[in-house]
């Protein structure tokens, strides 16, 4: 973002790839994928790099309510210096709190989620992807994240990108506004659970393998690892693989 | 007028008086909450209010115990206007009053009796759901002791209710077919006229006592069962609908935003500072940061309590309850309102600044609870009537993490990491563009 600014160029979107984009090994590949079908469609974006910090999200859901709004106003000052009107992000956590708590400090952008700019992309014909590629007539079933579903409404963007891979979405017994979490939000991601007789992403990976899936799609970094975990702890990895929607369309579209 | 109507009329006064006393007591205690300010966008309100409460959109996600609801809650809306006549003839000894609308008073008669039966039913099957099928929300660890019986006796009380009203139809159309003095022409008996065999063979006093019986009992019962609402779980029938009016109206991932938190943190970060100048005199009490007791939550949130029915759809759908954690929501909206009740007791004996050393964070919620909450809001969703445990949740867990600095050590990691890293994860902030060379 820096470059560009220092060139006197400003770019249509701002892309906030989050800490779990920047730093861990399986959600790079979403960022890369994200990156990938940004480029294809020709969007002029731009990223932070080592400007961008944490939105402050599992701070606040922590309770750390300082943490929270310190982390909201230096990315706040970031962003405004830079004179930032759209972003998009690639986790539902990053997009909820950009979305919906930077206003009440003074931040106001137009945040979308990638999955609803990868449908842009393709409604506007910015995209194509021609009948599906790999994905053709397999069985995928879309996991919602709860802050890309429950905490804001965001159910059919990705279920249409993954109708026009071709494939046979199918439905877990709880999803849209009855999905069933992961087990990582709310800051749980980063503490071991509370004592109970079973992990959350077991139950919730249990239920995904029960309509024998040959995809498990998600729109969130952390439900990924959440999935990710639960299909290794069935030993079904050769079965079922744990996507991004970002991943299905880069490969999907031969990116 | 007779002695029985003086009686009746004191009743009536009597238990309408006891029941405003309450609801007064009620009223307080939701106002000991915090400010916050549900007024806006009425016209969205009302929408909503017609849609969620009088319209149980969201009891029917649930098609069984939906439908059931929607037969006892139409049937208790519609049955009252029986109780209207009731109330009129109580007072003025007249019998059957509103009969001069023949045809029609016809009608609204035999609806009651139908509803009358179908309320009966509903009831029977919720018995049973809650004492003999095993219906996984209704055992869970908070549903014993008064809880379960609460439950059991309003179902109880209306199967009586029903009962009585039915009854009295029966033995009140045999007196009309007697000519007895008194008894008017008058109603349609779809349902009681399959009661009439078993008062068969009755003389026309005992079928008079029957009728008057009955017709006591059920009036006198619906006075008690209405000084029974504030100290139960059915006190729901009135406070779903301000509680739905007052819902959250934003997207259900923002929380709150601390505006004290806020002013602190544009202080430390504003350059033009004067580090030595004095800190600012405080306004007000000092407030915490979070909360520790009842009083330190919203009024949306003690409105939450008292509305909560228990039916624990919000429980049976939260992710750390159903893996076996100790974290139930409907147990966190019953705590709020326990306590509640405490404090509220405490002010009656005590005066308003009684302090009993309780506190709804340690001696009701525990800590191992609010840090199971993955702060998916499923519950909120659920809820049928719009209550948000999380709110209480988070602000619980804020007082914890900001006034007394507990956190599970993991977390407490976390919150370094973000703040020296700027990442949950002791990543270099400079790092972050690691992934560009890596593609």
């Amino acid at each position: 973002m820096a470059e560009m600014m220092a060139a006197g160029d400003s770019p249509d979107v701002l892309f906030w790839v989050g800490c779990a984009g920047s730093f861990d090994d399986r959600a790079k590949k979403i960022t890369k994928a994200i990156v990938k079908i940004l480029n294809k469609a020709n969007v002029k974006f731009a990223v932070l790099g080592a400007e961008e910090g944490c939105t402050g999200d599992p701070a606040r859901r922590a309770g750390n309510e300082f943490l929270f709004q310190m982390q909201a106003m230096m990315n706040i000052q970031v962003l405004d210096a830079y004179e930032i009107k759209k972003i998009v992000t690639g986790c539902p956590h990053c997009f909820n709190t950009m979305k919906n708590e930077y206003p009440q400090l003074g931040g106001n952008y137009e945040v979308i989620h990638h999955s609803q700019l990868i449908q842009e992309l393709i409604d506007t014909g910015k995209l194509q992807i021609e009948g599906g590629g790999a994905f053709k007539g397999k069985k995928i079933t879309f996991h919602d994240p709860c802050y890309l579903g429950r905490a804001n409404d965001v159910y059919e963007a990705p279920r249409a990108l993954l109708e026009k891979l071709d494939a046979e979405l199918v439905e877990m017994k709880r999803c849209r506004a009855k999905g069933l979490c992961c087990g990582a939000g709310g800051a749980q991601m980063f503490k071991e659970a509370e004592k109970g007789n079973k992990e959350v992403n077991i139950e919730r990976t249990e239920e995904a393998l029960e309509v024998k899936p040959a995809i498990i799609a998600t729109g969130c970094p952390f439900c990924n690892t959440m999935m990710t975990d639960g299909v290794k702890n069935f030993n079904k990895e050769e079965e079922t693989s744990v996507l991004d929607i970002a991943e299905l369309i880069s490969q999907a579209a031969d990116l | 007028m007779g002695i029985s109507n003086i009686v009746f009329a004191v009743l009536l006064i009597g238990a309408a008086a006891l029941f405003g006393f309450q609801v007064s007591k009620i009223r307080r205690n939701i106002l000991l909450g915090k400010d916050v300010d549900r007024n806006d966008r009425s016209g969205e309100r009302w929408k909503l209010m017609a849609r969620v409460a009088l319209g149980q959109s969201k009891m029917v996600t649930r098609p069984v115990s939906g439908l059931l609801h929607i037969l006892v809650y139409a049937g208790f809306v519609i049955i009252n206007i029986e109780v209207l006549e009731i109330v009129i003839d109580g007072v003025f000894g007249t019998h059957r009053v509103l009969s001069f609308m023949g045809g029609f008073y016809s009608f609204l008669i035999g609806s009651f009796e139908i509803l009358a039966l179908l309320v009966l039913l509903a009831c029977v099957v919720f018995l049973i759901r809650r004492n003999i099928a095993h219906i996984a929300r209704f055992r869970s660890r908070e549903m014993t002791g008064w809880p379960k019986s609460d439950a059991n006796i309003i179902l109880i009380v209306e199967i009586l209710l029903m009962s009585a009203l039915l009854t009295m139809n029966a033995s009140d159309q045999l007196l009309q077919a007697m000519g007895s003095d008194h008894y008017v022409r008058a109603g349609a008996f779809p349902v009681s006229q399959f009661i009439t065999p078993l008062l068969a063979g009755m003389s026309e006093g005992q079928l008079i006592m029957v009728e008057r019986a009955t017709w006591w009992f059920h009036i006198v019962g619906i006075l008690l069962f209405l000084n029974y609402l504030p100290i139960s779980k059915h006190f729901h029938i009135l406070l779903a609908f301000p509680n739905v009016y007052y819902s959250n109206l934003k997207a259900k991932g923002e929380m709150t935003n601390m505006e004290k938190v806020t002013q602190e943190v544009k202080l430390m970060m504003d350059p033009n500072a004067d580090p030595y100048a004095a800190p600012a005199e405080p306004t007000g009490e000092p407030e915490r940061f979070g909360a520790k007791d009842v009083r330190d939550l919203t009024w949306k949130n003690l409105m939450d309590a008292y509305t909560c029915t228990e039916c624990g759809r919000c429980t049976s759908s939260c992710p750390a309850n159903i893996t076996g954690k100790l974290l139930s929501p409907r147990k966190i909206m019953m705590d709020t309102r326990d306590r509640l009740v405490e404090v509220g007791k405490n002010i009656d004996k005590h005066g308003a600044d009684y302090d009993d050393g309780k506190s709804l964070l340690g001696d009701y919620i525990t800590e191992e609870e609010l840090w199971a909450c993955t702060t998916c809001n499923a519950c909120v969703q659920e809820c049928p009537v719009n209550i948000s445990p999380l709110e209480i949740i988070v602000d619980l867990r804020r007082y914890l993490v900001m006034e007394e600095s507990k956190s599970p050590t993991e977390l407490t990691g976390m919150f370094n990491n973000v703040e020296n890293n700027g990442a949950p994860w002791a990543f270099p902030q400079a790092d972050r563009l690691k992934w560009a060379e890596e593609a």
